[in-house]
């Protein structure tokens, strides 16, 4: 029998039976709906974490060092390749060099100096540190008082929350709720930071340049007279961050972020100045490390690689994504199995309905015997019986989990809601989720419907034939 | 030439010729610890073209006989040749196109499926047979023109009269032009004069399309006045095999075989 003629008997079939079978398919909804619903939860909270961690910035960056910065030296991998002496050191070339490798979105110096900022004549000594514009991502800044720098080039600072409380004079009392970012940002935002800081100036004089010129030119540190001037500069308030976007650092993170142009214009005195004294008289500037941003976080270990292969340390937080990854895919599994619990059951329904299906047309059956049915027409007969519920349990099932999946969201925001605290989207029904459970409801359907299937086609026609 | 020999040419001529070959024909059934003899070693023959009726009594055996024939049902022993074919040699799905394409049944109960139109049911033969929609439903309608039904295609079994009814399984049984009509008591629920408006309607079949027809029955009057040969059965055997002299042959119908 040819497939539209199966089709169109069976959902003819199906419609006889109307109110057993719609109990049937439902039984087959419900049980696809609360495999979807799962799934979806397990998808939806895979994504809420792998959009968090992206957004903290540390899942797509690669922090690069140059191998003369004996701090990383001695690692395994780095081991071979040239001597730290000989190695490349890490200026604007360079940087530029990285962020034209395939799969990089940006490449920035990392800019961080200690030094006092004065505010209300008080001295507060703490890190600063640049920020690109594309920071303002991050999710450190999600509830961030005030707003992001106006321009990357701008005198403004955003600062920390436990700078702010510093500014303030205000300590945290220990046991009690931390203080609300939103009082601390009402007195301090507009005002004025004055930030003193060394600024390293290329000074070649004639006399040391007469003195040291064939030494230095032997040395190739020709012009490698530098001083160390104390300026001052003015930064007004713009922002307030509530989450420290630098919690990863340790005791290298900064409490105050300016813009990266501004930073890079200001050419503060790094460490890297002391020991590249050769590089540092002149006015390109080195860096003491370069933050990498990757597309996209599959690609971190090719733009990790093909920086090695340029000659740099590299650092990432690649393995944490993996047994993320990992412990995901173990959630879904088990999400999946309770889910398709629901979905075994609504089997068991369609093998009852079905077997009942030929109790009630066995001399239905008989009778297609005796015309021409083959038992191959019969066992296909009540094949696509099964797949037709198993489809239309399969669609309906998805809609339904998707509703349930809405509702759960919905409530579950009113509840975030009501705690403060921002709402989320952690529930996700993806494109192949929704095709993927509407075959699975077809073939598990089908499965159900071999022995039905097999046991009608094998009826004897004579004895079908004379059941009343 | 050995008499043997002649015998065993003169039985293989006879097969090649028939319509239907029975021979040593026997089907038990197992019931516990006994044994039902329903057919017990029936041996008989029918040409191409004839009309024959299969009498006796409830329990005689006869529709037993039609099953086997029919390949509803395979034979305990002996054989059922049906041109040419030994029935018992069939797979399950060479009996299936068997039943498909060589014979069309009709049956005292209608068997109608009681969910379809009219249309449908007759249809359905040639849904198994793979004929395109369009052209099913041009040779639907004509099939139930012929038996006077065109104006009920969409009506539901239930709908319809006995006469009706059996009326529509016989345009069903004779959708695929098959060879060989079987036709189990096929006037047992209709009054006379339905019975006989259907008979006509067999005999007029088989007079213009030359089609073997075979009947079981238990109404002799009627085997009488359209069978051109009874067939007697008693307990599952053949008692008497004879040729109805009150029907005329149809000229050609011996021709045929």
């Amino acid at each position: 029998m040819k497939l539209p003629d199966l089709t169109e008997l069976a959902l003819r079939n199906l419609r006889e039976s109307l109110l057993r079978n719609s109990l049937t398919t439902i039984g087959i909804s419900v049980g696809v709906a609360s495999l979807v619903a799962m799934l979806s939860l397990g998808i939806g909270l895979q994504q809420l974490a792998s959009r968090r961690l992206m957004k903290s910035g540390l899942f797509d960056t690669v922090v690069v060092t140059s191998r003369r910065d004996l701090r990383n030296f001695g690692r395994e991998e780095e081991r071979s390749g040239p001597a730290p002496g000989e190695s490349r050191i890490l200026d604007e070339p360079t940087r530029k060099e990285i962020e034209h490798l395939p799969n990089v979105s940006e490449a920035y110096p990392d800019i961080r100096f200690i030094t006092e900022l004065r505010y209300e004549d008080k001295p507060h000594l703490t890190m600063v540190a640049a920020l690109p514009s594309s920071a303002k991502t991050n999710d450190a800044f999600e509830a961030l008082q005030g707003h992001f720098f106006s321009g990357d080039a701008a005198p403004e600072a955003v600062i920390q929350k436990a700078f702010a409380e510093e500014l303030l004079g205000k300590t945290p009392k220990a046991g009690l709720d931390e203080t609300n970012v939103a009082e601390l940002a009402g007195p301090l935002l507009g005002k004025e930071l004055t930030m003193r800081y060394a600024q390293r100036e290329t000074a070649p004089t004639a006399a040391a340049t007469a003195a040291n010129d064939k030494s230095a030119a032997d040395q190739g540190i020709s012009g490698a007279a530098y001083s160390v001037v104390s300026r001052e500069l003015k930064l007004k308030i713009v922002g307030v961050a509530d989450l420290d976007p630098e919690s990863m650092r340790g005791p290298t993170r900064a409490r105050v972020f300016l813009p990266l142009k501004l930073a890079e214009s200001l050419h503060v005195m790094q460490p890297t100045d002391l020991r590249e004294i050769s590089s540092a008289a002149s006015d390109r500037p080195l860096y003491s490390s370069v933050s990498v941003r990757v597309k996209n976080p599959a690609q971190i270990r090719t733009v990790e690689d093909a920086i090695k292969k340029m000659g740099f340390n590299t650092f990432s937080i690649l393995d944490a994504t993996r047994s993320l990854q990992q412990f995901f895919a173990v959630l879904d599994l088990f999400l999946g199995i309770f889910g398709s619990l629901a979905l075994a059951v609504a089997s068991i329904g369609i093998v009852n309905t079905l077997v009942m299906a030929i109790l009630e047309r066995r001399r239905e059956i008989g009778i297609m015997k005796a015309i021409g049915a083959s038992d191959g027409d019969v066992k296909k007969l009540f094949f696509a019986e099964a797949g037709a519920m198993g489809i239309l349990g399969g669609v309906v099932g998805v809609a339904l989990g998707w509703a349930i999946g809405q509702v759960i969201n919905l409530g579950t925001n009113v509840y975030l809601k009501r705690q403060s605290l921002p709402p989320e989207h952690f529930w996700s029904v993806p494109f192949w989720l929704v095709g993927g459970a509407i075959v699975f409801a077809f073939v598990v359907s089908l499965l159900s419907g071999l022995y039905p299937a097999g046991r009608a086609a094998r009826l004897d026609p004579v004895q079908a034939l004379r059941y009343e | 030439m050995s008499s043997t020999g002649i015998s065993q040419q003169k039985s293989a001529t006879a097969i090649n010729t028939a319509a239907i070959h029975a021979e040593q024909l026997c089907r038990h059934y197992r019931m516990g610890e006994t044994v039902i003899q329903a057919v017990d070693g029936v041996t008989l023959e029918v040409r191409a073209g004839e009309f024959v009726a299969l009498l006796g009594s409830s329990g005689s055996g006869k529709s037993s006989v039609l099953n086997l024939i029919a390949g509803l049902d395979r034979p305990t022993s002996g054989r059922v040749i049906v041109h040419g074919r030994d029935l018992a040699q069939l797979s399950r799905e060479e009996l299936a196109h068997y039943r498909l394409h060589t014979v069309g049944m009709v049956f005292q109960s209608f068997n109608l499926i009681a969910g379809m139109t009219l249309a449908e049911n007759v249809e359905l033969p040639m849904r198994f047979a793979e004929i395109d929609r369009a052209k099913r439903e041009g040779l639907a309608r004509e099939a139930l023109g012929r038996v006077g039904l065109q104006a009920r295609m969409k009506h539901r079994p239930s709908e319809l009269s006995g006469g009706e009814q059996q009326r529509a399984a016989l345009a069903r049984a004779l959708i695929n032009r098959p060879q060989l009509l079987l036709a189990d008591e096929p006037t047992g629920n209709l009054d006379s004069h339905t019975g006989t408006e259907i008979l006509d309607m067999v005999r007029e079949f088989n007079q213009q399309l030359g089609m073997t027809v075979v009947m079981v029955t238990h109404e002799r009057a009627l085997a009488e006045r359209y069978a051109q040969r009874l067939i007697f059965l008693a307990d599952g055997r053949l008692v008497a095999d004879e040729a109805n002299s009150a029907v005329v042959a149809t000229a050609g119908a011996e021709g045929r075989a």
